[in-house]
């Protein structure tokens, strides 16, 4: 298993995305500079946060258009794993490879902070290993993570499951108080009909060692082993 | 002098005479303009030199301290950890958001420039009242938007740092911020041109008009033309700022970067003759060599232009292609401007034409200026305030003692930082005092800035000397042993005897407490002129004194963490010291009284002391006592971790006359710690091994923090403290909760 995690200019979550699959995990990951071209030999591809090209016009938008992406379509095409985090899942959405749009919070500021978030698909090739309805611990942190779509669109999400993780409280219930940033129904990820292209706003890199979260749990880790197939 | 005025200058008679002197000739605008640049208060430490060579700079962590971009102190294994803080109080006093934003690239660049990543910032942030000044809240909430847009989009977590509030910030409020960086002691680079032939390369941004006469803007106070002087402000570019910090570090791993210097205050001027002044050689450049944002600049706007997000590279001659291919993959602009020299000499061209041939080190080495010293008569008056009466609903006083800006929650600031980028951040803001960060190397650092204006003013000896106590009781509440500071001194103006005699006297206090506890400073900053002329007033002296504490293994950090049972111990006496403190000013409106004294020799047993506790891992918990004294440390400690206290005060060692002293005293030297009750007795032991006194005051228990004082008893439930503490700040800022 070899994981390419994409450098845009202005990434910034690149390098700790790496340290989690090579320091972490263990598994082989290159950091792939966004104009080096190929991403052939990979089994894998992780967009991970940032603010590409400052976040200029619109947060993901130039980076969208980044020769690297016909690569990563290519590879959601094949049916491999691609993971967007935070500026990655806005990367994936303008790209049109997941379904949405990501907007400016609803308090109008950037939020950083530890949030609740409960499994609603476990069938992806990233919640494998969690149960529906499992309350995971990560973080958030971003300014543009308001998940929107329109009605005809939010009906097929829930037609393809591809609602994957929502926002809520500790014990897993809905509430305006536990949706940080305003998104339609506290949707925090979403993922492709196919189940192997998943967008989130929360950071699970951050939530992967036990050392450096407030809970000592490490339940972002799991996103990671899932896509790796990882056994144990 | 008359062209020193044409010129917009602020340099004085004195000085254009030395140069004169020094030249031998009459200098010319451009010379005139550049010496300006570097000879301002803010580059040249003219009024401070004398007083801060009282300061200790060397230790056994320290491998470089001040006069350098960042201090450099050894932190085991090879890696370095880098340190710097700068203020940027003018800029943002009138473009908030640019100036606070700003202020984060300038020291990122200058973390950057000793070839160490950029790995945490704190922010230090003081303005007026935002209960009443709605230019304050203005302030406040834009200077925390500019610092989050740009920490945020650079990736550079932003894991601390301190609000405090005060009348006297009204108009100049104060934006500090220390940056902290880690290398390998092997990639250290510094901010010297030591070998002619070398290639001078401008990296960055293009040379604009933004940011002309900063240095000097920086060092006068403000007037109300300050307004229109907004061109003095530069423009913030967090994405270039990014792409460069990649491109340098890129860049230095070739091994053929061999100088480096930020282009801050005094732009080019100053940068290029402190390379040259420090590596002991020339410098000789080409202006139209400079990529310029506006064509027809003058040579004079090129030189001192404070144009954002550049760097000076001195590259080994021959080498030159191997790091400017690395500029073109980041889509860095550069440009080769010009050439170290063996002369001695700054030398400016226009193509072939000499502008300037002046020696470096008359550049770089403004005459100091010895200024006089005297001590306010408020000082000796304000010690003698009578006492306020004691309130009678002390429940109800404790709630609207938390709930004072300066005391409650400062969540509505750091959840607009990333504070969690890098996944270095291991106790994060809102859980204890201090940041603690981990090292490649598997030990861990703790981070804190404290500053206490209140304190300062009516003792500036005494308040500073304790806000450097305050800031190494946080790192040892976490665990870590306080191992270097830097210092930030921002007072009014300095030819104002009176300001002067405060500021001399908060050096001494800083100084003396260095010697004593044996931690030296590495860097610091110094900011006069925090005064405006509308009020004719200066701000409260404010030293803020940042404080890196260093553990060897994750299982000595403590965490301000109490869970039910836990015993409660309070570590130092309570002494009836009131003056400056949150209580008289906030709760009395009483501005007076003597402050916290600090004890030299206690501290040093302090400091061994909860080394001891810690490394026999005794505490389960520790917070130390400081703004709102006892009660609010007790109900943070409640608030974070959700539990109830039965707090005894008759067992808290004091010397106080009153329950309300006992309660809101800022007396330095002082932790709370929790403890399981079986460590409790060898708690108290090794305290009275170092003559400290030690007492187990209540323990964890019910949902209220209650104090129990003699047949009375002061009960607040904890859900209403959380809502008082928690809601102030949102709720000013006109927030939903």
């Amino acid at each position: 298993m070899r994981i390419a995690v994409i450098v845009f200019p202005g990434s910034n979550c690149d390098r700790d995305v790496h340290h989690v699959l090579t320091n972490v995990l263990g598994v082989e990951a290159d950091l792939v500079w966004h104009a080096d071209g190929s991403l052939k030999g990979y089994d894998g591809v992780i967009l991970p946060g940032g603010f590409s090209y400052g976040d200029y016009l619109r947060a993901g938008v130039i980076a969208a258009f980044s020769p690297i992406m016909r690569e990563v379509r290519k590879m959601a095409e094949e049916g491999k794993p691609v993971l967007g985090i935070c500026n990655g899942f806005q990367v994936l959405v303008e790209s049109g490879l997941l379904p949405g749009a990501l907007m400016r919070n609803v308090g109008l500021k950037f939020v950083c902070k530890w949030v609740n978030l409960r499994v609603e698909n476990n069938e992806t090739l990233f919640t494998r290993r969690y149960v529906k309805g499992q309350v995971l611990r990560m973080p958030i942190a971003h300014n543009e993570g308001r998940y929107y779509i329109d009605p005809e669109g939010l009906k097929e999400l829930k037609e393809h499951n591809q609602i994957v993780f929502r926002y809520t409280e500790p014990d897993g219930t809905l509430s305006e108080r536990s949706n940080p940033n305003g998104s339609l129904e506290a949707i925090a990820g979403v993922c492709n009909r196919r189940g192997n292209v998943l967008g989130l706003m929360p950071h699970p890199e951050r939530a992967s060692e036990a050392i450096l979260s407030p809970y000592e749990t490490i339940d972002g880790l799991e996103i990671f082993k899932s896509m790796l197939d990882l056994g144990g | 002098m008359e062209r020193v005025k044409q010129l917009k200058l602020n340099l004085t008679e004195e000085e254009v005479e030395h140069l004169r002197l020094e030249l031998g000739r009459e200098p010319n605008d451009l010379e005139l303009a550049m010496v300006d640049a570097e000879w301002s208060e803010h580059c040249s430490y003219k009024s401070s030199k004398p007083l801060l060579k009282l300061l200790p700079t060397q230790g056994r962590y320290v491998i470089l301290g001040p006069g350098y971009d960042a201090g450099v102190v050894d932190v085991g294994d090879g890696y370095i950890l880098t340190a710097h803080i700068e203020s940027h109080n003018h800029p943002s006093a009138i473009d908030p958001y640019g100036g606070a934003a700003t202020g984060v690239g300038g020291i990122l660049r200058d973390i950057l420039c000793v070839g160490t990543r950029p790995i945490a910032l704190l922010d230090v942030l003081r303005f007026g009242s935002i209960l009443t000044s709605s230019h304050s809240r203005w302030l406040f909430k834009h200077v925390v938007r500019g610092i989050s847009d740009y920490g945020n989009c650079v990736g550079v977590p932003t894991v601390g740092g301190e609000v405090e509030f005060d009348e006297s910030f009204e108009r100049n409020c104060l934006v500090d911020v220390v940056c902290f960086g880690v290398g390998k002691r092997s990639d250290l680079v510094l901010a010297e041109a030591r070998y002619p032939g070398d290639s001078i390369i401008l990296v960055g941004g293009l040379t604009g008009r933004d940011g002309l006469h900063g240095s000097s803007f920086a060092s006068a106070v403000l007037t109300e033309e300050s307004e229109q002087e907004r061109s003095a402000v530069q423009i913030p570019d967090p994405f270039a700022e990014k792409m460069i910090i990649e491109a340098t570090l890129e860049a230095i791993a070739t091994g053929r970067v061999r100088g480096l210097k930020d282009l801050g205050g005094g732009g080019l001027s100053c940068g290029l003759s402190e390379i040259a002044a420090k590596g002991g050689t020339g410098v000789e450049v080409d202006l139209t060599k400079v990529p310029l944002r506006e064509e027809d600049m003058h040579p004079i706007e090129i030189m001192i232009s404070e144009s954002q997000e550049r760097m000076l590279f001195v590259v080994e001659s021959g080498y030159e292609e191997e790091v400017t291919k690395i500029f073109r993959k980041y889509g860095v602009r550069y440009s080769i401007i010009g050439k170290v020299t063996d002369d001695k000499y700054v030398t400016i061209k226009k193509g072939e034409t000499v502008l300037t041939r002046i020696r470096a080190d008359l550049l770089a080495n403004a005459p100091i200026i010895y200024r006089n010293a005297k001590k306010p008569a408020y000082i000796e008056e304000l010690k003698k305030v009578p006492k306020p009466d004691e309130p009678r609903d002390l429940a109800k006083t404790l709630i609207q003692l938390i709930s004072l800006p300066n005391i409650a929650s400062k969540q509505w600031v750091y959840e607009q930082y990333d504070h969690e980028v890098g996944i270095n951040t291991v106790f994060k803001p809102g859980q204890t005092g201090a940041a603690v960060l981990r090292l490649p190397n598997g030990r861990f650092i703790a981070i804190r800035a404290d500053g206490n204006s209140k304190h300062c003013y009516l003792d500036p000896y005494n308040g500073a000397a304790g806000v450097f106590a305050e800031a190494c009781r946080n790192v040892l509440a976490v665990g870590t042993e306080p191992i270097a500071m830097l210092d930030h001194l921002q007072f009014g103006d300095p030819s104002n005897p009176e300001v002067f005699w405060t500021f001399s006297e908060s050096v001494k206090g800083i100084a003396d407490y260095a010697k004593n506890l044996n931690i030296p400073c590495i860097g610091g900053k110094v900011s006069f002129y925090n005064e405006d002329k509308v009020s004719g007033k200066a701000i409260k002296p404010t030293p803020v004194i940042a404080v890196i504490g260093l553990a060897e293994s994750f299982d000595v950090l403590t965490k301000c963490y109490f869970d039910a049972g836990t015993r409660i111990l309070i570590v130092g006496e309570t002494r009836p010291e009131l003056g400056g403190s949150e209580y008289y000013e906030g709760i009395h409106g009483l501005v007076g009284g003597v402050v916290p004294q600090v004890d030299f020799d206690y501290e040093k047993r302090l400091h061994k002391c909860m080394l001891k506790i810690i490394n026999l891992r005794l505490a389960k918990a520790i917070e130390d006592i400081s703004k709102g004294g006892l009660a609010a440390a007790l109900a943070e400690a409640c608030i974070k971790s959700s539990v109830g206290m039965v707090i005894d005060l008759k067992k808290v060692p004091n010397t106080c006359e009153r329950v309300d002293e006992i309660l809101f005293a800022e007396t330095h030297g002082r932790f709370i710690i929790g403890a399981d009750r079986y460590n409790e007795e060898r708690i108290k032991e090794i305290c009275a091994s170092f003559n400290i006194a030690c007492e187990t005051i209540g323990e964890v228990r019910g949902d209220e923090l209650a104090f129990e004082i003699g047949a009375k008893k002061v009960e607040v439930r904890v859900e209403e403290l959380e809502n008082a503490w928690g809601s102030t700040i949102p709720k000013l800022m006109g927030d939903e909760i």
